[in-house]
């Protein structure tokens, strides 16, 4: 189907079904109970798995298969989000004109960028993207203010007057989809259950499955096998008479390019940006992402997204008053020294679970999220067959880890 | 006129003249070994054939074409293939994508962004890339990690990802460099087995004598940097100028 193989198919089919049933999925605990904290099934952070998704796969195109490790990805965000934020400002508040103009924005950049950066490869070309993306980040904060507003970023604001808007007198406008207002949401209630169905959310849901076809695509294409073949083994690829820098390139603008794409989205979701989005540290949460879920797969970016910033939203929330009801039950002084174990963990300490984590899947299982799922796989199948080998005990060609399975 | 004209190529490197001038003339549709001890400038006459060197003087011509100053992408697709001193292959692919990246390279060029197309509706090239496994007798082991091969498959597989582009000339660097005496048979049956099956040229840079005696159809010796003589292997072999380059001022 669609040109893809039928177990590409099915992973697509599989995705395309959980992200549509995210709402229920991601709201497990019924509203008002205890564990209804860590429900994720609420509109902000589910906008924000598939954005980051549609980003990480993106940074995958380029990092899991030609294995250059750009350290400045943010900064591809960032240029989609002004972009994005101009043309709603200027032009429509439809979101569509606003996420291509952010894409477009994005692509050029990452063609300047990417041109200079790929004279150099390893951690040099990191040095160099890393660079780049500190800069752009200090240009927006401060020497282009007028373009991006400093330190405050932009906002639409009732001064904007859109030209294919009638906006009244002092409104602020709203991003929306053909008159669809991006904020809508349709909340069903079943029982003790709240789910909530928001119009945002399956846009943006909708752009991540395009993204991942997309990648599919790329990962079974001629195209995908030299960008595999940039990282096996550049001398060969050049006496096999095959020039790998426009290769690395393409593959650079073309992440560049989903990078502007998430940021197109984060602006049609909650119409502002600023500065911060193109930090440092923004681009090594897209690098954390995708090695967290599996670089170089097809689906580990999007689980790595998904833990991340569920961490971020979920484990920050947790305060020592819901570590107290939860330990309740131990005698008081036991029930004081395990909030007080637990409490660097949680709230603002969120980033300590997730470099634990984080140590622990690079570590013990170096393929990410989804070498950890082929593991419970294969043990699953190892024990439903019965003993005696493969028959052929000499061959046993290794999965290399990061090749999509 | 040969296939590739070396006329008068010298390379300096400060004080060390490593090659003096050098002619040579590889001819079609044989095997040409260019031989000499250590120390006779067999790398930097090959680093000037594929590019990597521009010599001081002299020209380097393939196919009418000169050779100095390409890339190596460039130089591959004048027609030369090149095999190193230890196989150089993509590790991380299957075999069958090690053979079918040489079929893409020759059909569309140095870059193609065929990004949206699938490889294996690409019918005539699977066909080529399968056709030339089944030469190599590797055909079962199409779906192996490269990597995962023994060392005289890996070889194979190098020499099935030349040969499926139809070189003009393959060029091969020390191909028995660092074997055992086991290997390095294998190797020149192997050699020997392509040169049977298929009309090729092949310039072999050799440091073993041996290597070449019974695969080259001409060899050339180079010492200090000046080719001694060119001749057929029974010639060289009694050769007296050899005998002193190899066993006399070499040691």
């Amino acid at each position: 189907m669609l040109g893809l193989n039928s177990k590409d198919t099915s992973l697509l089919l599989v995705v395309a079904a959980l992200t549509m049933l995210a709402p229920f999925i991601l709201n497990p605990f019924p509203e008002g109970s205890e564990l209804a904290q860590f429900n994720a099934g609420y509109p902000d952070l589910m906008q924000r798995f598939v954005i980051f998704g549609i980003f990480a796969i993106g940074f995958n195109i380029l990092f899991g298969l030609t294995g250059y490790l750009s350290f400045g990805h943010a900064a591809f965000l960032g240029v989609g989000s002004y972009g994005a934020i101009w043309m709603m400002k200027l032009v429509t508040l439809n979101v569509i004109p606003a996420i291509i103009m952010a894409v477009i924005f994005a692509g050029l950049f990452a063609v300047v960028v990417g041109y200079i950066s790929l004279r150099r490869s390893g951690i040099y070309f990191s040095i160099l993207t890393l660079a780049f993306a500190q800069m752009s980040y200090a240009l927006a904060y401060s020497v282009l203010t007028p373009i991006t507003g400093g330190e405050t970023g932009l906002q639409l604001k009732s001064t904007d007057n859109p030209i294919f808007n009638n906006l009244a007198e002092g409104e602020i406008g709203r991003a929306s989809l053909f008159g669809m207002d991006m904020r809508t949401s349709f909340e069903l209630e079943a029982g003790a259950w709240l789910f909530t169905f928001n119009v945002g959310y399956y846009i943006a849901a909708v752009f991540m499955l395009l993204a991942f076809y997309m990648s599919i695509r790329i990962f079974r294409s001629p195209f995908g096998m030299m960008l595999r073949a940039v990282k096996s083994n550049q001398n060969r690829l050049s006496y096999t008479g095959l020039n790998a820098k426009p290769y690395t390139l393409a593959a650079f603008v073309i992440s560049g390019m989903y990078a502007g794409l998430a940021g197109g989205l984060l602006v049609a979701m909650d119409t502002q940006v600023g500065p911060e989005r193109m930090f440092w540290t923004a681009s090594g949460e897209v690098v954390l992402m995708t090695i967290l879920g599996g670089a170089g797969t097809l689906i580990g970016p999007v689980l790595g997204a998904g833990m991340i910033k569920y961490m971020e939203n979920i484990i920050s929330k947790i305060n020592d008053n819901i570590l107290h009801q939860w330990f309740a039950w131990m005698p008081d002084g036991l029930e004081d020294f395990t909030v007080f174990l637990i409490h660097p963990f949680i709230g603002k300490g969120w980033h300590l679970t997730l470099g634990i984590v984080f140590m622990l899947v690079v570590i013990f299982l170096p393929g990410g999220l989804v070498e950890g799922g082929q593991r419970i796989g294969r043990m699953l199948k190892g024990r439903k067959k019965t003993s005696g080998g493969d028959g052929d005990p000499e061959h046993h060609p290794k999965p290399a880890p990061h090749v999509a399975e | 006129m040969g296939i590739l004209e070396v006329k008068g190529v010298g390379k300096r490197f400060g004080g060390l003249q490593a090659l003096g001038d050098v002619n040579l003339s590889v001819q079609e549709n044989t095997v040409h070994a260019i031989i000499g001890p250590n120390g006779a400038g067999k790398s930097t006459l090959l680093n000037c054939l594929i590019g990597k060197l521009i010599p001081d003087t002299g020209s380097v011509m393939f196919d009418g074409q000169s050779v100095l100053g390409r890339k190596p992408h460039e130089i591959n697709q004048m027609g030369i293939s090149r095999v190193f001193q230890t196989p150089e292959i993509f590790g991380d692919l299957t075999v069958f994508e090690n053979v079918m990246i040489p079929c893409f390279a020759k059909r569309d060029g140095a870059f193609r962004l065929h990004a949206f197309e699938s490889v294996p509706k690409e019918k005539d090239l699977v066909q080529q890339a399968e056709e030339m496994l089944t030469e190599m007798n590797m055909i079962d082991k199409r779906h192996m990690h490269a990597a995962a091969l023994s060392r005289g498959d890996k070889r194979r597989l190098e020499m099935a990802m030349c040969l499926v582009q139809q070189p003009k000339l393959l060029l091969l660097d020390e191909p028995t460099a660092g074997m055992a005496r086991a290997d390095t048979n294998n190797t020149i049956d192997l050699l020997k087995e392509i040169k049977e099956k298929r009309d090729i040229t092949m310039a072999i840079i050799e440091h073993d004598m041996h290597v070449v005696f019974s695969l080259a159809e001409r060899i050339t010796v180079l010492a200090q940097g000046t080719p001694l003589v060119e001749d057929t292997p029974d010639n060289i072999k009694g050769h007296p100028k050899v005998q002193e380059a190899y066993l006399g001022q070499a040691h």
